[in-house]
């Protein structure tokens, strides 16, 4: 029983990871970075390792995505900006 | 080297990494298992000195120092994202102008952000009790400050977060890390040594000898630093144009 729930963790992990890296337009990698994030976090609870999984929940699904999304934001404004005066 | 080449040099070398991987692999103890050696070892040295969280223990206790050179490490990124990412000379600060939010994200982020702070302080108060710590909770409690960016504005966000006291904050919390580590050096036997205060009642607040206060240490450390982090990414995104405002 235990081992079925590994193994669709790690699929689901799998599944979102190669979702992740085929999905182009960076906000929408940002969210699906999240999802990533908490798929992690349940494999890692799963594994009885709580600890990881809190690390891996707060800092892969609320700090990275925000960061890259505040990152991809000015790389916006600034092209925006270019755009503008040409 | 031509494309040709290339692609052999990397068929190579990713074959040559598959078979070690798997040969490693091979050689692993099988998943789950009832031995342990290391484990049983972290869970003992834990109970012996009253933490009931046994991976605090290891955190703060057994691999301190290790842990000294992991916020180390994020205090040097903090300083280097700082340094990156100031207002260089030929940018200004445009004030960003408030803008409407829409009535159900305000709510909803003015409900959680209350919940979610106690939360973060919740769990670094308890890291050596139950799972999560001082970085677990240090990033929660620190990421909970920037919903009122959503459910407010900019500006509501700047008064309540003085980045000028969280970097105050950051270096003060890694120089009492080391501080307490200090103290384990002059009262007791070595560095980061967990032999200066008694051991308290298990699975108590205050358990533990000093894994509650590098604990306490690494939680204002990270909270502060992630803190500072979001704001110079913040000040870039939001506040800080190029070309010098004339």
């Amino acid at each position: 029983m235990a081992d079925a729930v590994i193994v669709v963790a790690l699929l689901l992990v799998a599944v979102s990871a190669t979702a992740a890296v085929a999905v182009r337009d960076p906000v929408r990698q940002a969210l699906v970075l999240a999802v990533l994030g908490v798929v992690l976090a349940v494999l890692f609870t799963v594994l009885q390792a709580p600890d990881v999984a809190l690390s891996q929940l707060a800092v892969g699904s609320a700090l990275t995505p925000l960061l890259l999304l505040l990152a991809v934001h000015k790389v916006k404004r600034r092209g925006r900006k270019e755009g503008r005066h040409r | 080297m031509s494309r040709r080449v290339r692609l052999w040099l990397l068929a190579v070398g990713g074959a040559g990494l598959a078979t070690l991987f798997v040969a490693a692999a091979l050689d692993l103890p099988a998943l789950g298992g009832d031995h342990h050696p290391y484990g049983d070892r972290a869970v003992h040295a834990s109970l012996a000195r009253h933490t009931a969280n046994v991976i605090a223990s290891v955190n703060f206790d057994q691999r301190a120092f290790d842990t000294l050179g992991e916020m180390t490490i994020l205090f040097a990124a903090v300083v280097g994202c700082g340094v990156l990412l100031r207002q260089t000379r030929d940018e200004h600060r445009d004030r960003p102008a408030p803008e409407k939010v829409a009535r159900p994200v305000r709510r909803h982020a003015l409900l959680v952000l209350p919940v979610a702070l106690l939360t973060g302080l919740y769990v670094i108060a308890h890291g050596q009790l139950s799972p999560g710590g001082g970085f677990q909770g240090g990033v929660v409690a620190a990421t909970s400050l920037h919903l009122l960016y959503l459910g407010a504005d900019y500006r509501a966000l700047e008064r309540v977060r003085p980045v000028g006291l969280y970097e105050t904050g950051d270096a003060i919390a890694t120089s009492a890390y080391v501080v307490t580590g200090l103290a384990g050096l002059i009262g007791g036997t070595a560095f980061l040594a967990n032999t200066v205060l008694p051991y308290g009642t298990f699975n108590t607040l205050s358990s533990g000898g000093t894994v509650p206060l590098l604990n306490a240490a690494v939680g204002m450390e990270v909270a502060c630093a992630v803190v500072v982090l979001l704001a110079r990414f913040l000040d870039q995104a939001v506040e800080i144009e190029e070309g010098n405002g004339k």
